[in-house]
């Protein structure tokens, strides 16, 4: 431990005990919404303070951390949350998915298939799927605890009835072993079928709404959809134009004024490990070194200002080594930095 | 019981049997029993706060009654409602049962489509093809008069009368066996009253409905009532045919009422 004026990983150990309850129940019964006394966090709600909180309940010293924004590790949220707790934690950190033991993310699932013991925490911002027709809090509770999810297909209804087809890219809704009805949070509906049969344990925090769900590891996972429109996990036609893959989610990036565009992989580390290894896109070359070799990182309205160099702004993620043998616990970037 | 003309192995789709309601010590409604048989339409009339509301949301499941019995006749035989499981007993309420509300907001999803509104009760039940629930969502919005491309308006922007007929299309969609209405035709002006009501009886005799229908306007148990039942201070002063109580009222009160000297 590092800042000797927190307890590990900042929240006190009553607090952490009501939280890993709280996760307990919601991996017993997933998908099911678990009210828990979300506490205040030295940062904004809307910057994942329940995946905060849920991240804080589950590290241990030993643990190895990385966090995604939008599946990038250098946006400004995740640097700062990352920054947060190897600041109040001392833990390792990494960008290698398959290094990390708990990943912390907002509006992706890592390409990189994840494993046996590794936890995914989500950062969700409306836990509640049937908000959006339903208002009344005591009416979707009972809704949830009858199974009346008619109410869902209705919001489907509406988006084919206006578009054409179902037109929800995000937080699209799934049912949990064929009982709970669960928003995914605003992961796109490409990662949808990462959800299920994950091997995982994958738990979600909304700490302004205070509630926490969960998928323990194999958990069957269905997309809701109708027999005459049925779910599609799309992506931006197009391959990555960095690294070449065809099957993994496409940012698209403004490069210039004059309409000049580009699609790379908005999962960094996906991309960075295949450049590694040989691969280039339309406007890509191979990386081997260091992410910093061209092209220079276009510029990003999606990504925060720690896009633009993030190895200022964060010293302690420097690119881990790609490929095979670096499984949990056998590389871990010696990262200790002291609170300033 | 009631003089209508039925074979001895009918028996009763709805049966209340003493029911009561308080709010505290005022009197909701009081020892309320009555029969139902299939196709039959039943009238509630009395002036306001005589207890209609109240009885019918304890006859609905939408109100727990302090005593009395809600037998309805399930596809499982007659059961009472009042002591069934609460899922068991919304399920009902969405598939053999349909409610009407005075005003369509109650009984609308305002930000939703027409057809989404009418196709939500399918559903409910299980119906996934998009194709079939729109469909059968403009079958719908034909027979309670509204343009079939109207489908994908919000019912904001229709009129009361279409509201109201939007949210009869809504309940009926699913082909419920007995339909609760609470003053239908309130809020509505006198000749879009005249319109719904035509609508109402055609619907109900078509598909043989049971119905009971709460209303301070005796013009539409007229129009659509077998029977009545007429409320006092909580508690049903008198009940029979409706020609039979209109035209020869027993009770005072009903004597009252039919000449119009209350104003209801
Ligand atoms: N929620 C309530 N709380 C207390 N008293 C009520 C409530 N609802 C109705 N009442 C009373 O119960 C009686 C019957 O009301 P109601 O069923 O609304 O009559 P109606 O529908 O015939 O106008 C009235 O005396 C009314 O004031
Ligand atoms: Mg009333």
């Amino acid at each position: 431990m590092t800042a000797g004026d927190y307890n590990f990983a900042y929240l006190d150990e009553q607090t952490k005990c009501m939280i890993r309850r709280a996760i307990l129940k919601g991996i017993a019964v997933p998908g099911y919404q678990v009210p828990f006394a979300s506490r205040e966090m030295p940062m904004p709600y809307g910057w994942g303070t329940g995946g905060v909180q849920v991240t804080a309940a589950c590290l241990t010293p030993d643990d190895t951390l990385k966090v995604i924004d939008q599946g990038a590790d250098d946006t400004t949220n995740a640097v700062s949350i990352r920054k947060f707790f190897q600041r109040t934690a001392g833990v390792a950190v990494t960008e290698a998915t398959a290094e990390a033991t708990i990943i912390q993310t907002r509006h992706r699932i890592p390409e990189t298939a994840l494993t046996e013991g590794q936890i995914l925490v989500y950062q969700v911002p409306i836990p509640e799927p049937l908000r959006f027709l339903e208002p009344r809090e005591t009416e979707t509770r009972k809704m949830h605890e009858l199974e009346e999810y008619g109410l869902m297909h209705v919001k489907l209804y509406e988006d084919i009835a206006r578009h054409g087809q179902i037109a929800t890219s995000y937080a699209y809704p799934v049912k949990v072993e064929g009982r709970y009805v669960m928003d995914p949070s605003p992961i796109p509906k490409f990662d949808n079928p990462k959800l299920s049969d994950s091997s995982a344990i994958q738990l979600f925090g909304a700490g302004r709404e205070q509630r926490i769900y969960a998928l323990p590891p194999y958990t069957h996972v269905v997309s809701l959809d109708f027999d005459d429109h049925p779910f599609v996990a799309s992506k931006a036609a197009h391959d990555c134009d960095l690294c070449g893959a065809a099957d993994s989610y496409l940012d698209e990036v403004i490069t210039d004024d004059l309409g000049g565009r580009m699609f790379v992989c908005s999962d960094t580390d996906f991309c960075r490990c295949r450049r590694a290894a040989g691969h280039t896109g339309r406007l890509g070359a191979p990386v081997t070194a260091s992410r910093t070799v061209a092209p220079p990182p276009p510029p990003s309205p999606t990504r925060g200002e720690g896009g633009a160099d993030p190895d200022l702004s964060d010293p302690g993620a420097s690119p881990p080594p790609c490929g095979e043998g670096l499984g949990v616990g056998g590389h871990r970037h010696d990262i200790k930095e002291t609170a300033e | 019981m009631t003089a209508h003309d039925r074979s001895l192995s009918d028996r009763p789709l709805f049966q209340v049997q003493n029911l009561s309601k308080y709010y505290g010590a005022r009197i909701g409604c009081a020892d309320v029993s009555f029969d139902l048989y299939p196709g039959e339409v039943l009238g509630i009339v009395g002036e306001s706060g005589s207890g209609k509301s109240t009885l019918l949301s304890c006859l609905a499941g939408h109100m727990a009654p302090d005593t009395g019995r809600v037998i309805f006749d399930t596809a499982l035989g007659p059961r009472d409602t009042v002591t069934m499981g609460e899922a068991e007993r919304r399920r009902m309420g969405r598939t053999d049962w349909a409610f009407v509300h005075q005003n369509p907001r109650d009984g609308l999803r305002m930000g939703v489509s027409a057809g989404g509104n009418v196709g939500e009760r399918l559903m409910a039940i299980g119906a996934r093809h998009y194709g079939d629930i729109r469909d059968k969502s403009i079958d719908w919005l034909g027979r309670v008069e509204i343009a079939a491309d109207r489908i994908d308006d919000r019912p904001r922007a229709f009129s009361g009368g279409m509201q109201q007929r939007l949210q009869i299309a809504r309940n009926l969609v699913t082909g419920p066996r007995l339909v609760f209405m609470d003053e239908p035709t309130g809020g509505l002006d006198v000749s879009v009253q005249a319109r719904l009501l035509d609508l109402l009886r055609g619907l109900v005799r078509e598909m043989g409905l049971s119905a009971i229908i709460v209303t301070h306007d005796l013009a539409v148990v007229r129009l659509l009532a077998d029977r009545l039942m007429v409320m006092k201070g909580g508690h049903v002063v008198e009940q029979g045919l409706t020609d039979q109580v209109l035209d020869d009222p027993q009770h005072a009160y009903t004597q009252l009422l039919v000449s119009s000297v209350l104003q209801v």
